[in-house]
C-alpha cells in the first residue's frame, strides 16, 4: 500500500468504563432481563392458577406477615450500602468500597437467614395443592437469587482485600450493586403476591 | 505502517491470542471461531442422528401394518427426533453460525464473554449426549416434542422418560440464553468504529433479533419444564387439576415459547438469505430499512400468536379470532422481505451459484409452507386437520424450506471462509436438486394424507384406509433426501482436503469477514477496520483506514457506542481457561442428578460454587502501589 493510510488512534482511551458504556453492564443487564422475564412468567402463572379455583388459598390459612415484612424492610435498607459501594467504586475509593461492600454482604446474608423463617410462615407445603406449589416456587426462585448474590458478594468482598483489586474489579463492584437493586426491586411484587394476594384476591 | 511493522504486529497478535493445543488445551479454548466450529459440527452430528430416527420412522410407515418398529419404541423415536431437531439442531446451529460469524462481521477480535461462550458449548454438548444416551437405554422421552401434560405428567408417564425431556430443555436453554447475551453485547458494544446502527449487516440484525427473542421466550419453557419436573419429582400440583392445577397452563407456557421458537430458527435464515442475495447480485440489497424493520416486527409479532397452536382446546371464541388475525398479520413482514429479495434479484444480474440455488429452493418451499400456514390459521380448517399429517407437512415445509435450505446455502457460502477451501460447485448443484426433489417427494404427499385423515404419531395404519401408496411415495422421497444429505457430507469432506483454495474473498462479498484471511487468524483482523458504508468492503476508500493503539501484548479489545460505534474505551479479554468446562461438568451432573433426586441441588452447591469462584477470580494482579495511585489521581482530576 503506497498511499498514506488514515488511522484512528485509540491508545489514549481508558481501560474500563462504568454503566452502559462498558461491556460488563450489558452482560449484567442481559441476565437481569432473562431472570426478570422468568419472574414475570412465574407471577403470571401464579395468577393463572388463582383463576382456576374459587378460594385462595384453597382450604389453607393465609401466610403470616411477620418474617416476610421484616425481610422486605431489611432488603430495602440494603440499598443504602449498595448505593454507597457503587459510588465509592466509581471513584476508585478502595477503603469505602471495602466498608460498604462488607456491609452489603453481611446484610445480604441476613436476608437469606430471615428467608429461612419465611418458609414456615407460609403455612403451606409445596405438595398441599397448586397454591402451595406456586407459592413455594415463587419464593424459592427469589431465594436462589438472594443466595447466589450473597455468595457472589462474599467473593467480591474477599477480592477487595487482595492485590487482585484492579480497576476493572471496581466496575464489577458497581454492577454488583446494580444487580442487587434488581433483586430487591423484584422482592416487592413477589412479597405483595405471596403475602397479600391470599388476603385481597 | 509498512510491511515490516505489520509482520511484527502479526507475530505479537498470534502469540497473544493463541489457541491452546493438546488434550488439556482442547478444554481451555475460549476463542469464538474454535467454539463456533465445534458448535456447528456438534449440531450437525445431532442433525444426522435425528435424521436417522426420521429414516427409521419412514421405513416403519412405508407399508400398512408394518412390524419393523413397535409402538413403544416408535413413540420414543418420534419424540427424540422432534426434540433433537428443534433443541439440538435448529436453534443451536443458528446460534453457532452467529457465534462464528457475528464477531467477524462486526470487526471484533472475539465474542463478548468468551468464557461464557465455552461454557455454553459444553452444556449443549452434554445435554445432547444425555438425550441420546437415554434413548439407547430405552429411556428416551415418548410424549412428543412438546411433552403435553397430563400425558407427560406423573400419572401417565411413570419412569424417567419425561424427566430426560424436561432436563434436556434446561441444558439447551441455558446454552442458548448464554449465547444470546453474548451476541447482543458483541453487536451493541464491539462493532468496529464507523459501523453505525444503520450499517449493521442484515445477518447481524437477524442474529440480534433472534437473541432478543431467545431472551424473552426461553424463560417460559424453562419455567414450564421445571414445573413439570417438580410435579414428577417432589409431588407439586402445577398441572394436576385435582389439586387446583391446570393442564392447559402447560400449553400456554410451552407455546408462548414455542411459537417464537419457530422465528428463532427462521429469522437467522432470513439474515443468511440477505447476505447471499447481496453477494450474488453484486449490489446492495433492495430496501435495507424495510428489511431491518421487518425482521424486528417479526420478532415482536412472533410473541402474539402462540394460541394458534391451541385452537382445538376449546378456548373462548373472541380470543381465538384475535390469534387468527395475529397469525395472518405476521405474514406481512415476511412478505415485505420476500418482495425486497425479489426486487434485489430483479434489479441485479444474479449469478446462480449453489448458495443462491438454495435460496431459490427456500422461496419455493417456504412459500408453499407459508400458504399452508395461512390455511391453518383458519380455525374451521385447523380443527379439521389438527394433529394430522397435514400439520407435519406444513411445519417441515416451513422449517426445512425456511431454515434448512438457507442454512445449507449459508454453509456453501461461508465454508470457504471457515476452511479456506471452496465446496465443489458441481456436487453442490447436484446436492441442491436431489435435496429439493427429495424434500418435496417426501413431504408433499403428507398434505394429502392429512386431508385424508391420517393422524400424526401413529406407528402404523390398516391397509383398508388406503394410505399405503402415498406413504410409500413419501418413504421413496426420504431415500432421495438421505442421498442429498450424503452428497453434502461427501462434498464437505472432499473439499476440506482437496477443494479449490478460496482466497480471502472468493465471492467478492461486501461484509467484513471477507476482508481477513480464510480461515481467519486467531486475532481475526490484523488492524481493526473503520467502516465507511452499509456494504463495508464495497464502500471502503482506497487507503482502507484502520484503528491503531490497541495493545497487542495482551488481549485488549475496543469497546464502542451502541448507536454510532464511536470508540469509548478498551477492555481486556480473558485468557484460555479450564473453569468454564469444569463448571459445565458440574452443572450437567446437577441437571442429570436432579432427574433422580432433589438432593442433587444441595450436593451440587459446593462444587458449583468452587468452579464459579475459580472462573471469576481474576488472574492478574494490581500494579505496584505508586503506579496505581498516580493513575487514580490522574483520573480523578480528569
Amino acid at each position: 500500500m503506497t498511499a498514506e493510510r488514515r488511522v484512528l488512534d485509540v491508545s489514549a482511551l481508558p481501560p474500563h468504563a462504568f454503566g452502559p458504556r462498558g461491556l460488563i453492564w450489558w452482560g449484567t443487564v442481559g441476565f437481569m432481563v432473562i431472570e426478570g422475564s422468568m419472574f414475570v412468567i412465574v407471577l403470571i402463572t401464579y395468577f393463572y392458577l388463582r383463576l382456576q379455583v374459587s378460594d385462595w388459598p384453597p382450604s389453607l390459612p393465609n401466610p403470616d406477615l411477620g418474617p416476610g415484612t421484616v425481610n422486605l424492610l431489611v432488603a430495602i435498607a440494603t440499598c443504602v450500602p449498595a448505593a454507597l459501594a457503587k459510588r465509592a467504586a466509581e471513584k476508585f475509593d478502595l477503603r469505602s468500597v471495602r466498608i460498604w461492600l462488607t456491609a452489603l454482604t453481611v446484610l445480604n446474608f441476613i436476608t437469606v437467614a430471615i428467608r429461612a423463617f419465611e418458609y414456615p410462615a407460609l403455612n403451606c407445603k409445596w405438595d398441599d395443592n397448586a397454591y402451595g406449589s406456586i407459592t413455594w416456587f415463587l419464593i424459592s426462585l427469589h431465594t436462589i437469587h438472594l443466595a447466589t448474590d450473597a455468595m457472589d458478594g462474599a467473593v467480591l468482598t474477599a477480592l477487595s482485600f487482595t492485590d487482585r483489586m484492579t480497576k476493572p474489579r471496581f466496575v464489577d463492584v458497581s454492577e454488583n450493586s446494580l444487580y442487587w437493586y434488581f433483586i430487591v426491586v423484584w422482592w416487592i411484587p413477589i412479597y405483595l403476591t405471596i403475602y397479600f394476594a391470599p388476603r385481597w384476591l | 505502517m509498512d510491511a515490516f511493522a505489520d509482520a511484527r504486529l502479526r507475530r505479537e497478535l498470534e502469540a497473544t491470542w493463541y489457541v491452546p493445543r493438546g488434550f488439556v488445551g482442547w478444554f481451555k479454548v475460549v476463542d469464538h471461531r474454535t467454539i463456533g466450529r465445534r458448535y456447528i459440527v456438534t449440531a450437525f452430528v445431532f442433525f444426522l442422528l435425528a435424521g436417522v430416527l426420521a429414516a427409521l420412522m419412514r421405513i416403519q410407515l412405508a407399508m400398512p401394518e408394518n412390524r419393523f418398529i413397535g409402538p413403544d419404541l416408535y413413540n420414543q423415536i418420534f419424540t427424540v427426533h422432534g426434540t433433537a431437531m428443534m433443541f439440538l439442531f435448529a436453534v443451536p446451529i443458528m446460534e453457532a453460525m452467529g457465534v462464528y460469524l457475528v464477531p467477524l462481521m462486526v470487526g471484533a477480535r472475539n465474542i463478548a464473554f468468551p468464557r461464557l461462550n465455552a461454557f455454553s458449548y459444553y452444556v449443549f454438548l452434554f445435554g445432547g449426549v444425555m438425550l441420546f444416551t437415554a434413548l439407547l437405554l430405552n429411556s428416551g422421552p415418548d410424549a412428543g416434542w412438546f411433552s403435553y401434560v397430563p400425558l407427560a405428567g406423573p400419572d401417565y408417564s411413570p419412569g424417567k422418560r419425561a424427566d430426560f425431556w424436561a432436563q434436556l430443555i434446561t441444558f439447551t436453554e441455558v446454552a442458548a440464553l448464554a449465547v444470546s447475551v453474548e451476541i447482543v453485547a458483541t453487536v451493541f458494544k464491539l462493532r468496529a468504529p464507523g459501523m453505525t446502527i444503520n450499517r449493521i449487516p442484515l445477518f447481524v440484525w437477524a442474529m440480534v433479533v433472534t437473541a432478543f427473542m431467545v431472551i424473552f421466550a426461553m424463560p417460559s419453557v424453562v419455567t414450564s419444564s421445571t414445573l413439570l419436573l417438580l410435579d414428577r419429582l417432589v409431588g407439586t400440583h402445577f398441572y394436576n387439576p385435582a389439586e387446583g392445577g391446570d393442564a392447559l397452563l402447560w400449553q400456554h407456557l410451552f407455546w408462548f415459547f414455542g411459537h417464537p421458537e419457530v422465528y428463532i430458527i427462521f429469522v437467522p435464515a432470513l439474515g443468511m438469505i440477505s447476505s447471499i442475495i447481496t453477494t450474488f447480485t453484486q449490489r446492495p440489497v433492495f430496501g435495507y430499512n424495510a428489511m431491518m424493520l421487518s425482521v424486528v416486527a417479526t420478532g415482536f409479532i412472533g410473541f402474539a400468536v402462540w394460541v394458534h397452536h391451541m385452537f382445538a382446546t376449546g378456548l373462548p371464541q373472541l380470543g381465538l379470532a384475535y390469534f387468527t388475525a395475529a397469525s395472518m398479520v405476521i405474514s406481512i413482514p415476511t412478505g415485505v422481505q420476500i418482495f425486497c429479495w425479489i426486487a434485489s434479484l430483479w434489479r441485479g444480474t444474479p449469478r446462480f451459484a449453489t448458495p443462491l440455488l438454495f435460496v431459490i429452493g427456500f422461496f419455493i418451499t417456504f412459500i408453499i409452507g407459508g400458504l399452508s400456514g395461512v390455511m391453518l390459521a383458519v380455525i374451521p380448517f385447523d380443527t379439521q386437520v389438527h394433529d394430522t399429517f397435514f400439520v407435519v407437512a406444513h411445519f417441515h415445509y416451513v422449517l426445512i424450506g425456511g431454515a434448512v435450505f438457507p442454512l445449507i446455502g449459508g454453509i456453501y457460502y461461508w465454508y470457504p471462509k471457515m476452511t479456506g477451501r471452496l465446496l465443489s460447485e458441481r456436487l453442490g448443484r447436484l446436492n441442491f436438486w436431489v435435496l429439493l426433489i427429495g424434500f418435496n417427494v417426501t413431504f408433499f404427499p403428507m398434505h394429502l394424507l392429512g386431508i385424508q385423515g391420517m393422524p400424526r404419531r401413529v406407528y402404523t395404519y390398516p391397509a383398508e384406509l388406503g394410505w399405503g401408496p402415498l406413504n410409500m411415495l413419501s418413504t421413496a422421497g426420504a431415500v432421495l433426501l438421505i442421498a442429498g444429505g450424503a452428497l453434502l457430507i461427501v462434498n464437505l469432506v472432499r473439499s476440506y482436503v482437496a477443494g479449490e483454495v478460496a482466497g480471502d474473498n472468493p465471492w467478492n462479498a461486501d461484509t467484513l469477514e471477507w476482508s481477513t484471511t480464510s480461515p481467519p487468524p486467531v486475532y481475526n483482523f490484523l488492524h481493526i477496520p473503520i467502516v465507511e458504508g452499509q456494504n463495508a468492503l464495497w464502500d471502503r476508500s482506497a487507503d482502507r483506514p484502520v484503528v491503531v493503539g490497541i495493545r497487542s501484548d495482551c488481549r485488549e479489545v475496543l469497546v464502542t457506542g451502541v448507536m454510532d460505534a464511536e470508540p469509548m474505551h478498551k477492555t481486556q479479554f480473558p485468557e484460555p481457561t479450564l473453569w468454564p468446562f469444569a463448571c459445565a461438568v458440574v452443572a450437567s451432573a446437577f441437571f442429570v442428578g436432579s432427574i433422580f433426586t432433589p438432593w442433587a441441588l444441595p450436593v451440587a452447591v459446593v462444587p458449583l460454587a468452587i468452579t464459579l469462584i475459580g472462573w471469576f477470580w481474576p488472574k492478574n494482579r494490581r500494579p505496584v502501589r505508586g503506579e496505581r495511585e498516580a493513575a487514580t489521581l490522574q483520573e480523578v482530576r480528569a
